[in-house]
């Protein structure tokens, strides 16, 4: 896209690349002086859209949950009725269990499995290349196209029972997607299939800014496998590790598209999450305010955990 | 001493063990969609077909209506192709701004913009329904295109942002002291300059626009003029344990982005690990 333009830019760069001359660069930015190139108004049309499409249509929504509004028609406005309705509904308080349990597990088994597949491709492999890609694959997919795979998977007739009937494990077949206790247990596997990808490239980048040398001087001075990696390896990508978890954690307690064309919530809500609720109290069963209560109910706790984990894996305090 | 050995193989051969059992599932997703109606049930889930039949794909490629795939397919590719100019156009503009700008404001727009990342998108969606209807945005490619642009436009601006942050101003004042004027600075030196970030910006945005399907299922809502996800939920959403149809569109619907992966898959896996270290 940018090819066109790069040799008449490069042409201009070309005397000053590669060199810092001393006193360039963010140092002698004048401070408080404002903006030295560009305009600021050049800033105007993007903020103006984020703000109408992100925060005014949040803010409205914000102000709906402490309203008894149906989605069309008048509406009252009824304090904080929506949210008591909501910790007293055994349903919504099962789909924020869900929830946490699917976004904590998933990042957990996601990116330990991610872990062993980066550090198991790490260095010298000869096809480690192909392997990455192959393992990275699952992440392109859009969610909708990856639950109707593993529904058929997880089907009754489908080839996970089909296997173990072959193994001699037929009285452990069963119908999982349908299945009060498995059924989330299916979800979690098909988030951590999708999100394992993900995990190992961010590893994978993390990996590779450790020096070789170092981990050598490591092992000639008699360390372990496991103490050369609990003390050089995992100090050096921890900040891979909270990019990761961070991104992981927002990514699932969201979910949504997943779970909407695996089990559509059930089998008698075992499934249902935070964002499918909302999107049936709001969308399907005509209680705009009570779905929009959940869904700041749902961003507070985004909110909450990011912010955590931002705090907890920062690796340098100061930036 | 990261030399070849023995134990480097056996790592291989494991490697590619579980590489084969993670991937089981394209296995049965190409040997179901090949099976023809009679296969489906009296043979195993677990065996390949004993006389591949392509015309569960020839049924899904003459579907009409609204799950018309071919024109899913070509819906599709304009409101990616859109949405990833009009996020490039924006996100670079505002994301050197504010990452330039050493005003207070520039802070507070750029909180603005990361917060607005980790908002839930359903908290907002019935407003903005109304908002886009009252404005004439739905059912139309271009009412998407906008807002996509609108709801990825934080992390577009973020991503730039972060990238500036990075980069000194050298060549920027280089500039000024050779006469070029600030559009052209922007357009002719930082632009060029920022095609890490671009690229960054068109793989996340490509790739969250062309599989998303909750947006485009509520904002498109009713007409023919179907992105490819949605026309393949209604296409699915006619057939019961049809696997073999179910598959055969599942695959039609994958292919286009696995061979994209797979043709560029290195600037795919850098910039989601590049685009994500800032």
């Amino acid at each position: 896209m940018t090819a066109t333009m790069q040799p008449e830019s490069e042409a201009a760069e070309a005397p000053r690349r590669g060199g810092h001359t001393p006193g360039a660069g963010q140092k002698t930015r004048p401070r408080g002086q404002g903006l030295q190139f560009g305009h600021w108004w050049w800033a105007l049309p993007g903020i103006a859209l984020v703000f109408a499409i992100h925060y005014v249509a949040t803010g409205i929504g914000g102000f709906f949950a402490f309203t008894n509004w149906t989605g069309i028609g008048s509406f009252k406005i009824t304090g904080w009725a929506n949210f008591e309705a909501i910790f007293k509904d055994p349903t919504k308080v099962g789909a924020l269990s869900n929830t946490l349990f699917l976004a904590f597990g998933s990042v957990l088994l996601g990116n330990i499995a991610g872990l062993v597949i980066a550090l198991g491709l790490n260095r010298v492999l000869k096809t480690r290349y192909i392997l990455r890609t192959l393992f990275f694959m699952p992440v392109v997919l859009s969610p909708l196209a990856t639950a109707y795979i593993w529904k058929y998977i997880f089907d009754f007739d489908g080839p996970l029972n089909a296997f173990l009937t072959a193994v001699g494990g037929a009285d452990q077949a069963k119908p999982w997607l349908a299945d009060p206790q498995w059924a989330i247990w299916t979800v979690l596997v098909v988030l951590v299939w999708s999100s394992t990808g993900f995990a190992m490239v961010i590893f994978m980048a993390g990996l590779a800014g450790v020096p070789a040398e170092v981990e050598e001087a490591a092992a000639i001075d008699g360390a372990n496998l496991w103490q050369r990696f609990r003390n050089v390896t995992l100090p050096a990508i921890r900040p891979a590790v909270a990019i990761a978890t961070t991104l992981g954690i927002v990514q699932g307690l969201r979910v949504f598209d997943p779970i909407m064309a695996l089990t559509g919530g059930g089998p008698a809500g075992a499934t249902e999450t935070l964002a499918t609720q909302v999107y049936k109290q709001a969308f399907a069963l005509g209680n705009f305010g009570g779905g929009a209560a959940l869904a700041l109910v749902l961003a507070a706790i985004i909110l909450i955990f990011a912010v955590i984990q931002q705090r907890l894996t920062r690796s340098n305090p100061e930036d | 001493m990261f030399r070849y050995t023995k134990l480097t193989l056996l790592r291989e051969i494991g490697l590619w063990a579980l590489a084969l059992l993670f991937l089981a599932p394209f296995y049965f997703l190409v040997t179901t969609a090949l099976k023809p109606d009679n296969e489906l049930f009296t043979t195993s889930a677990l065996a390949p077909p004993k006389s591949p039949d392509f015309s569960n794909f020839v049924d899904v490629l003459t579907a009409t209506g609204n799950s018309n795939v071919v024109m899913g397919l070509v819906n599709s590719l304009i409101i990616t192709a859109g949405s990833i100019v009009g996020l490039i156009a924006l996100g670079s503009i505002t994301g050197y701004v504010i990452s330039r700008s050493t005003r207070r404001w520039s802070k507070g727009a750029y909180y603005l913009f990361l917060i607005a990342i980790i908002l839930p998108g359903q908290l907002g969606a019935v407003p903005l329904y109304m908002g886009a209807r009252s404005l004439g945005l739905t059912g139309s490619a271009w009412g998407l295109i906008v807002l996509y642009t609108g709801m990825l436009l934080p992390l577009s601006i973020f991503l730039y942002a972060n990238f500036f942050r990075g980069l000194g101003t050298d060549y920027e004042e280089a500039a000024t002291i050779d006469g070029a004027s600030k559009s052209q600075i922007f357009s002719k030196v930082v632009f060029p300059m920022m095609a890490p970030a671009t690229g960054t910006v068109t793989i996340f945005a490509g790739l969250i626009v062309w599989n998303d399907f909750f947006t485009s299922l509520i904002f498109l809502g009713g007409s023919d003029n179907q992105t490819l996800p949605v026309a393949m939920y209604y296409y699915i959403g006619s057939l019961v344990s049809q696997w073999n149809s179910i598959f055969a569109i599942v695959i039609v619907s994958m292919i286009p982005i696995l061979a994209l992966f797979l043709f560029a898959q290195k600037r795919f896996i850098q910039g989601f690990s590049g685009g994500l270290k800032g």
